[in-house]
């Protein structure tokens, strides 16, 4: 598999890469610009040292080929004779001006899928309108309920559009795979990054379109129907922890632990213990009440840290989450019963450095990372000399001509 | 039920044992694609988006959530009583016809029911399993209750998402059950691949917490090699300023600009057109950065006497980065979406016309297509045991009789 992508598609390739694909990163000859998004190693921007990069094109050979030379081209060709997919993510009809369109690449191999990741898709009334994470973050209607309600919209850590897209590329390109593989016919995959955006936010769709309620923007809270707004991030003594007050049967086990704790420490309210919570109805609430349980609560919540509301949590099975952040992560048990932190060699750092590991774990193969990401133009010869025949001459040629 | 033959997925088979929305967001990609999907479901314990609102009318009823209906186009429903000997036995046939079984329970829920992998695969020795879980099938919590409005907070969406100056982000809705999926699905596929050439199904453990992870990749790497932990961020990006949300005309109305590259900021100049913008203190992108919060507001003083889609086109037409802050009924109406098929309307029995997430990609040959509407519970029981299994009428009255179906 080829992948062309820069940093909007470089995830489709490494699923894909996971999955066992032998993926061969193509970058300009100058290195891909992908590499010069942070966070660094060592803060030093350089782009052989990006941890974007790092995270994303793990799994993945790297050459280096300017496709806007003849040559180029040319070399490009010949690799597609024998790839099953090539990922792109330039703008809409780059590729066709350089002859390398999806009718010119069918040509040369029938059975190839093309994947083409963009903001708005290959054609449509937008698909020549620049893009970016943010931009699809709000064309795609994410935004639009992200943030506190006194703040513009907020885009969530970046850069989830691209992520999605490149989540969906890779889901589609192996449909299509499928269908290739049962029928010998290729296509082309078109990724829109607003499209993928906008299907993560199916309830607020849902919601305009059975209620015609806008979700809005709520902050560290939820919107309980129409009035009352139910925290889910509480502070705590040294951070957040994420607790969603639920009625009925899905909160009374949480519900009755929570007041049997607050009953050890001394700190229940009267109106708390009063509650049946098998019969707590969330739809009943008023604002005033929701403020006293919020009083109550969130006071208690501020004498204990995350570890130890965690531990509660896990001990009487309770629906409440440390609001984790990465070094919480690393320490997280369960991630740690599971293996999940794996360990990659950078011999050319003279470090090793911890990755999150395979995201599946399948009774057949492994998924984990088998190699650390391309250094720039790292597989040059064994990809060229050895996979395409490519003479040391030519070779030497190539690199002259700027080609390589 | 018109099928067209051009699916890419056309004679896939799935029982789909999966419910809420990590599981059958998984499925509707393979039944958007042509895959034969039939939910499997219960009357006695109905899919909680079958009971949680948005409701038609305000109403609750199992077959009048929205929140059901947009997952679940393109799906057969069954419902079968698991803990009749009966039931059990129509589940098995399903296990015996299916390629791909797909859950998404607490681990051990499906084991209780003597469906665990080790008993389906003697069913149906190449089966292929999806499991995919809040937090996997192993490790001491795996069995941890919670939905994806928790995960989003345990996985470190929150924490890295909204103002360095305020609390977290909650997080609306459950995001995490919209990552795990598309991985599932390439893994899916993959799988269907495997077994073409060795003949051999396997079990797939998929956490939607790993997956999670996997969108905040960058943040992960910053901690184990610089020690960095980070913070919100707000709108602001490293390498782009002005790079954020710009007020506009009307109530709740704003545009993303993102100014990447040095031909990007001399376009916007000509854009804005003001006497600011030519101030030696934003020429380069580090004078723009030192001084971003001036920026930012004399920007928002020029913006907002704008339209915002008008402003998005000023911007795009002058090559700039722009878009407008969609909500979700400006997505629904959105051109370019409406083009592609990103919705599905379709007659639902009792919805009446209602929005189906369609296509989630475009296959230039094999378009994802709507056949049929979200299924009310236990629509096909019949359909499924007759036409799909190949019961004949009088097994299937016997069944009936016995209680297989609640």
């Amino acid at each position: 598999m080829l992948d062309l992508t820069d940093e909007k598609g470089f995830l489709c390739g490494r699923i894909l890469g996971d999955l066992g694909a032998d993926i061969i990163k193509i970058e300009p000859p100058e290195g891909d610009p992908g590499r010069g998004v942070g966070p660094f190693y060592h803060d030093i921007p350089d782009p052989q040292k990006s941890l974007f990069w790092f995270a994303y094109n793990a799994n993945k050979r790297g050459i280096t080929l300017n496709i806007e030379t003849a040559d180029g081209q040319q070399i490009l060709k010949r690799l597609i004779e024998n790839a099953d997919i090539l990922i792109e993510s330039f703008s809409p009809g780059y590729m066709d001006g350089l002859g390398l369109g999806y009718p010119v690449l069918s040509q040369i191999n029938a059975r190839l899928i093309m994947v083409s990741i963009t903001p708005f898709g290959q054609s449509g009334p937008r698909k020549s309108y620049k893009g970016s994470d943010i931009v699809s973050m709000a064309m795609g209607g994410f935004m639009y309920i992200c943030g506190d309600a006194d703040r513009p919209p907020v885009c969530p850590v970046a850069p989830q559009a691209y992520l999605n897209a490149g989540a969906d590329a890779a889901a589609g390109a192996m449909i299509a795979y499928h269908h290739r593989e049962m029928t010998g016919e290729g296509q082309h995959v078109d990724i829109s990054m607003q499209e993928s955006v906008a299907l993560s936010i199916y309830l607020a769709v849902a919601y305009w379109e059975i209620s015609r309620f806008h979700m809005k923007r709520y902050g560290s809270s939820r919107l309980l129907g129409s009035r009352v707004l139910s925290r889910m991030v509480w502070p705590c003594k040294d951070g957040y922890v994420n607790f969603v007050l639920h009625g009925g049967a899905t909160g009374s086990r949480t519900n009755r632990a929570l007041t049997e704790w607050m009953d050890e420490e001394g700190v229940l309210p009267e109106f708390m213990r009063e509650i049946d919570w098998d019969k707590f109805d969330l739809a009943a609430v008023t604002e005033e009440q929701m403020g006293s349980f919020n009083g109550a609560v969130g006071r208690f919540f501020l004498k204990h840290t995350k570890a130890e509301l965690y531990d509660w949590a896990t001990r009487t099975q309770a629906m409440l989450y440390p609001v984790s952040h990465s070094e919480d992560l690393l320490g997280n048990v369960q991630l740690a019963d599971r293996n999940f932190w794996t360990k990659v060699d950078h011999p050319e750092l003279g470090d090793a450095i911890t990755y999150p590991g395979a995201w599946a774990i399948s009774s057949e193969a492994e998924l984990g990372i088998r190699r650390r990401a391309p250094l720039i133009g790292e597989h040059n010869r064994e990809i060229y000399e050895g996979d395409l025949g490519v003479t040391r001459e030519e070779l030497a040629l190539l690199k002259q001509s700027g080609a390589i | 039920m018109g099928f067209n033959a051009n699916q890419a997925l056309q004679g896939v088979k799935v029982a789909d044992f999966s419910w809420a929305a990590a599981g059958p967001v998984t499925t509707r990609y393979l039944a958007a694609h042509g895959a034969t999907v039939v939910r499997i479901e219960s009357a006695q314990r109905p899919d909680a988006l079958r009971t949680s609102g948005p409701f038609k009318g305000g109403k609750a009823g199992v077959d009048r959530s929205g929140n059901f209906a947009i997952l679940n186009a393109n799906k057969y429903s069954i419902s079968l009583n698991l803990k009749s000997p009966e039931g059990k036995q129509v589940a098995r046939k399903l296990i015996a016809w299916a390629d791909i079984v797909a859950e998404n329970f607490t681990p051990g829920v499906m084991e209780r029911q003597g469906l665990g992998y080790e008993e389906i695969r003697k069913i149906k020795p190449d089966i292929i399993m999806l499991r995919t879980s809040n937090q996997g099938q192993t490790g001491g919590q795996a069995k941890q209750p919670g939905f994806g409005q928790h995960l989003v907070g345990l996985c470190g969406f929150g924490y890295y998402s909204g103002w360095p100056d305020r609390d977290p982000l909650g997080f609306g809705m459950a995001y995490t059950d919209m990552i795990a999926p598309r991985f599932s699905v390439a893994a899916l596929m993959a799988a269907l691949d495997y077994r073409r050439r060795t003949g051999k199904g396997q079990v797939l453990d998929i956490s939607q917490l790993e997956t999670a992870i996997h969108f905040l990749s960058p943040q992960i790497l910053d901690y184990t090699v610089n020690g960095r932990i980070g913070n919100r961020e707000g709108n602001r990006c490293h390498y782009a300023c002005p790079h954020g949300v710009f007020p506009c005309r009307g109530e709740d109305s704003w545009c993303v600009i993102a100014v990447f590259t040095d031909d990007e900021w001399h376009s916007f100049k000509q854009v804005v057109d003001r006497p600011w913008a030519e101030d030696m203190k934003f020429s380069t992108l580090q004078d723009r950065k030192r001084n971003e919060d001036e920026l930012e507001r004399l920007l928002s003083e020029w913006t907002v006497g704008f339209a915002a889609e008008h402003l998005m086109e000023l911007m795009q037409s002058a090559g700039v980065p722009a878009g407008v802050v969609q909500s979700a009924e400006d997505v629904i109406d959105d051109p370019a979406l409406k083009l592609r098929g990103s919705f599905w309307m379709m007659e639902h029995k009792v919805l009446g016309p209602a929005t189906h997430l369609g296509q989630p990609f475009k296959l230039s040959k094999t378009p994802a297509q709507p056949r049929m509407p979200a299924p009310c519970l236990g629509e096909h029981t019949e359909y499924v045991c007759i036409r799909l299994l190949g019961m004949t009428d009088e097994e299937f009255v016997e069944l009936v009789a016995a209680g297989a179906f609640d």
